[in-house]
């Protein structure tokens, strides 16, 4: 791999990083598990000044649940989340991490820098906007967090200011019973998703009371399929009101037919996925 | 004394460990890349991101200024030197730098030479290229149109985008066969173009010594001598000041047969600055611009009698050659083996006929993991008998059964020319059927069919034929296409074995050694094996189309036995009697009649270095050419049962089931490596792994993010079965085997997609089959063809 020439700089703590960036503004780049970035450098598609090596940063490493609150850092790799024994109740995450990428790319790769990265076939994301999480940056001007909905401007565009480090991706605590799952179409492992669906679903007895819906490769960005969850909302899962969601939640795609499928393939699979996604927690209703 | 255990030594049919994993599992392989020369220099490549335009200006002042910058070439340069176009090696010409137009995205303009490869790579980015866009052709249909533009305008005499036309066998008496059919079968498809994609792109260092003015290349090849031969041809240098070595190389499946501009543009720069010049391909410029594979097109009819037997075949095929015709294949055939179709089937009569159509597309195709088109032939044939089966209302087992020869026919004449000389296809047939459990499948089928779920078997038996081949009908350029081995046994009985053939993976280093322990009883581990270096080895016509173990295995064999011959005249000095009463047995010669008196090859050995008769030569050494009298003809039956969720398309392997007959097995892991691996290509081609062009002629599948290989997660398992019918004319029975999983098992999991979806009325669904199209059928009712342009909007 012969990039394009470029300075770099591996800081010790986040105020060095933090300056770093201040100074370079647009020219510098992170650089945490490097495996959207590196290609990107292979390929010359980017060329920055700097690059800001944070895995020498301490304290950005953890995921920890904090009364229900779960809070995980810009160095938490994929890897740790398929591995982690903190996850009950965010069963969507847990399901997420094995289908991200490939064994070695879960190894280094992080859940903030792809929600950084802001692919429309990143799976992160939809993760983040189901379950109503935000991202937290720290900046010249302090920290702030930054809602997930707003998080992601277009493709490969975030909402970070010159100058701002995600330091922090925050799911909020669930109530009532919790179930939750991540559906991937992909033609091989490793591969980015034709279609993701990611489904979080909090029941008080047999009512929602809360509906999280996102799509992931199906528009140019990830998609919150808000109908399909006021769809459930207030109602109890039964064949009709998933069907309605799965309905909503389709007509919320807007998938462009390439060489993974036509529109209304992804369309159909939109609907499927959401099916079964909430089929899983109430099998009888939807039978 | 007793005889030597022939397994303990590593000879015939001992699962010997690999010998060359000690150096590539402990990372101490070397390859074209580990090379390092003193003062070495970089090249990199400058390609073109049009599929179709011409060149209105190059301007390379800029790269040119760029410090350590040594050589920066473009195709008015090497015009110039005489150099700006290259024979293929299917008689065309190819361009190594663009001079006129671009013909496909991806093609070579410049090359920049450097002191590193990033600043050959800046000097590539500094480089200002002008092009005024042509339309872009980027399939068959479209190059055949009226008013398709002329993308070869640099060829005398070229009109249309046609690069050849072919037919073979008897246009008449099929005819003839189809006026008596009780039915007509019909099947139409089209393999997609797919990268041979080894894992090690391509990659050359020139060395030109201007002392000495000799040239040393060491590169990626598959076939040195071809290299050599093609070099001293180019580039006008003298043969014997040509040296070209190939070190370990990372696969090769047929993509490194071919000469490609990287090589031809770092010798001459390596000519011109006196200095070894390094180039290693990048994935992108290995998967977008390297020979293919496939890209065809096909379209067949079957003459049928109501009692399930075949009349005739006839058949077309349209194949897309992209920019240049630079299939590696042999002269006298342009599509390549495609008329060993229907091989193993008694078809009565058939006709072929064959076009090849330029389009913007990289050029090719090479023979990837395939004898020459075979994978294309056996692919369609197999499609084309379940069609059939379908049409007669007949299980598919059985129709093949009917049709397959018996083990009486052989020697049989193919209606193509083909002389098919073994095999039990019957016992092969049946023992898959036996090992899948078919019978019961069926009712499985049918039980789960009444419960929604759909699941489908697949069969796919084949003969090909592998290891071109011998000299009455296979050359390339000219050059016949035997091979060659020398074997020189030391003073103290080990050996040294060099052979015309070059391993790119498959273990000669470990089955040769094996050969040579079958024949004279030396161990396998005291052999060592050497190839690819054309100052050492003899010439020989290198690996591919599994011709290594029928040709330059035979070679082995028979120089092993020449060498016996002379150990026997040394025997019989050393035992004082005349060489008509020395007995052979492994590994020693004795007396006859007096077993207890003999003297071990090894003895031998030391005889000829220290204690030679009389007036006899000294040296235990010899020399063979072996041209083969017949291609030899593995048979194989793979079976897939599969289950297809009718909601999304996906479609999940159940059960594989593979029986292979390639003779007799040298050493039986090696084999099953091989077939594991052409499986796991089958699996490949059937379910993901294509290459495509979007309408402006821009390629899906140029780097590893669009262009799928299976990893171990998703290849099902294969549970592997065998039978052994020796080839009746290789010296030591082998057959070749490289290549048949890859050819014959695509058909397998296709046929089984297709059963799955029986009651549908999709006849065909092209490759790969992936879950849109699958579903796309199964919604529509409707054939889905995997043509390009893809869908785009
Ligand atoms: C072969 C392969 C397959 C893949 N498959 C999938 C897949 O199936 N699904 C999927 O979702 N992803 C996939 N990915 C992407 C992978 O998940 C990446 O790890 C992830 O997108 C980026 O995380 P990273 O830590 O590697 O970020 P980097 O590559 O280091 O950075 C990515 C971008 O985010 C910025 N950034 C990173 N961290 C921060 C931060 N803390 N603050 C501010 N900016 C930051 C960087 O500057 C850069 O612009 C795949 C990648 C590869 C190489």
């Amino acid at each position: 791999m012969y990039p394009s020439r470029f300075r770099y700089e591996a800081p010790h703590s986040l105020d060095e990083a933090r300056s770093l960036l201040a100074q370079y503004g647009d020219e510098a780049k992170v650089l945490a598990g490097g495996q959207s970035l590196v290609p990107l450098l292979k390929l010359r598609f980017a060329a920055p000044e700097l690059l800001v090596d944070i895995n020498g940063v301490p304290g950005l490493g953890h995921h920890r649940v904090e009364a229900g609150v779960l809070r995980v850092g810009a160095l938490c790799r994929h890897v740790d989340l398929e591995r982690s024994s903190v996850l009950a109740r965010h069963p969507l995450v847990a399901s997420a991490a094995p289908l991200i990428a490939d064994p070695i790319v879960r190894n280094r790769g992080t859940l903030v820098g792809s929600l950084c990265h802001a692919d429309p076939q990143g799976d992160w994301a939809s993760v983040l906007l189901a379950l109503g999480g935000h991202v937290v940056a720290e900046g010249p001007h302090g920290r702030r967090p930054i809602p997930m909905a707003e998080f992601t401007l277009g493709p490969f565009q975030n909402a970070l200011r010159p100058g701002e480090i995600a330091v922090e991706a925050v799911a909020p605590a669930p109530r009532g019973q919790v179930s939750g799952r991540y559906l991937k179409l992909e033609r091989r492992v490793g591969d980015f998703a034709t279609v993701g669906v990611a489904v979080a679903l909090e029941t008080d007895g047999d009512r929602v009371v809360r509906a999280g819906i996102a799509l992931t490769g199906v528009g140019p960005h990830t998609i919150a399929a808000t109908a399909a969850e006021q769809a459930l909302v207030g109602r109890p899962l039964t064949a009709a009101t998933v069907e309605e969601a799965a309905q909503l939640a389709a007509e919320a795609s807007r998938p462009k037919g390439d060489h993974r499928g036509s529109v209304a393939y992804k369309r159909h699979v939109v609907a499927t996925f959401v099916r079964r996604g909430l089929a899983r927690t109430d099998l009888e209703a939807v039978a | 004394m007793t005889a030597l255990d022939e397994i303990k030594i590593g000879g015939l049919g001992a699962s010997r460990r690999r010998v060359e994993d000690a150096r590539f599992v402990r990372g101490r392989g070397n390859y074209t890349d580990d090379i390092v020369l003193p003062g070495m220099l970089h090249m990199e490549i400058l390609r073109s991101p049009l599929a179709h335009a011409r060149i209105t200006s190059i301007d390379t002042s800029r790269a040119w200024e760029i410090p350590g910058v040594r050589l920066v070439l473009t195709g008015e340069m090497m015009a110039q030197r005489n150099l700006a176009w290259m024979p293929t090696l299917s008689y065309d010409t190819q361009a190594v730098l663009a001079t006129d137009k671009v013909r496909f995205q991806g093609q070579e303009v410049c090359v920049v030479v450097a002191d590193d490869p990033y600043i050959a790579k800046d000097g590539c980015d500094a480089i200002v290229v002008e092009y005024e866009p042509l339309t872009p052709v980027v399939n068959p249909l479209q190059s055949r149109a009226a008013d398709a533009p002329l993308i070869r305008d640099d060829k005398e005499g070229q009109v249309d985008n046609t690069c050849y036309r072919w037919e073979v066998g008897d246009r008449a008496a099929t005819e003839r066969a189809f006026a008596q059919a009780d039915v007509v079968s019909r099947m139409q498809l089209h393999y997609p173009r797919s990268h041979p994609s080894p894992i090690e792109c391509c990659g050359s260092i020139a060395d030109f010594d201007p002392a000495t003015q000799k040239l040393t290349v060491y590169m990626t090849t598959q076939a040195p001598h071809i290299i050599r031969a093609a070099v001293a041809l180019v580039a006008e240098l003298p043969e014997h000041m040509i040296r070209i070595v190939s070190p370990d190389i990372g696969g090769g499946f047929g993509n490194k047969v071919p000469v490609y501009p990287g090589y031809v543009a770092s010798i001459l720069a390596s000519i011109l600055l006196g200095r070894p010049v390094k180039w290693i391909e990048d994935r992108t410029g290995n998967l977008a611009s390297t020979g293919f594979g496939r890209d065809m097109y096909l379209a067949a009819e079957m003459a049928l009698r109501s009692d399930g037997r075949i009349l005739a075949v006839r058949m077309h095929a349209d194949t897309d050659q992209g920019a240049f015709f630079a299939d590696a294949q042999p002269t006298k055939f342009k599509i390549g083996l495609l008329h060993s179709a229907f091989a193993c089937y008694d078809i009565g009569t058939g006709h072929i006929t064959a076009q090849g159509h330029y389009t913007n597309k990289a050029p090719g195709g090479v023979a990837y993991r395939c004898s020459f088109r075979v994978t294309e032939a056996m692919f369609f044939q197999e499609r084309m008998m379940q069609a059939a089966a379908v049409d007669l209302g007949m299980d598919q087992a059985e129709f093949r059964r009917i049709n397959l020869l018996r083990d009486d026919a052989f020697p049989a004449r193919t209606p193509f020319g083909f002389l098919v000389d073994s095999g039990q296809y019957g016992k092969c047939l049946r023992l898959g059927l036996d090992a899948i459990g078919y019978e019961q499948f069926l009712v499985d089928q049918a039980e789960a069919r009444t419960r929604g779920r759909r699941l489908g078997i697949g069969i796919s038996t084949m003969t090909e034929p592998l290891g071109a081949g011998n000299s009455r009908e296979y050359d390339i350029l000219g050059i016949k296409m035997f091979d060659s081995a020398e074997l020189r046994v030391h003073m103290t009985g080990k050996a040294i074995l060099r052979v015309g053939a070059k391993s790119q993976g498959q273990g000669h280093e470990t089955t040769w050694g094996q050969i040579v322990a079958h024949e004279l009883g030396i161990p396998a581990a005291d052999v060592i094996v050497e190839e690819g270096d054309t100052d050492t080895a003899p010439f020989g016509m290198g690996t591919y189309a599994s011709r290594s173990t029928p040709v330059a295995g035979a070679a082995i064999s028979m120089v092993a036995r020449k060498v016996r011959a002379k150990a026997r005249k040394l025997a019989a000095h050393l035992l004082e009697c005349s060489e008509e009463d020395v007995e052979w047995e492994l590994g020693r010669l004795y007396v006859r009649g007096a077993p207890h008196r003999g003297a071990t090859i090894q003895e031998c050995a030391m005889a000829a270095y220290s204690n030679m008769p009389d007036g006899m030569e000294p040296g235990l050494e010899n020399v063979a050419y072996y041209d083969p009298p017949n291609l030899t003809w593995p048979f194989a039956c793979y079976i897939a049962t599969v289950e297809v969720d009718p909601e999304t398309g996906v479609w999940d392997v159940l059960r594989f089931v593979a029986v292979d007959d390639c003779g007799v097995r040298i050493n039986p892991m090696v084999v099953e490596g091989q077939i594991m691996g052409g499986l796991t290509e089958a699996y490949a081609m059937s379910s993901m792994q294509f290459q495509t062009y979007d309408a402006e002629g821009n390629m899906v599948g140029s780097n590893y993010m669009d262009y799928l290989l299976p990893t171990a997660w998703e290849t099902p398992g294969f549970e592997l079965h065998e039978v052994v019918t020796p080839c009746p004319h290789h010296p030591i029975g082998a057959k070749g085997v490289g290549e048949c999983a890859a050819v014959g098992g695509p058909a397998a999991f296709v046929n089984a997609v297709h059963d799955a979806l029986s009651d549908t009325g999709v006849r065909n669904i092209d490759m790969p089959l992936l879950p849109d199209r699958v579903w796309q059928a199964l919604q529509d009712g409707r054939d889905v063809s995997g043509m390009p342009p893809v869908r785009s909007d």
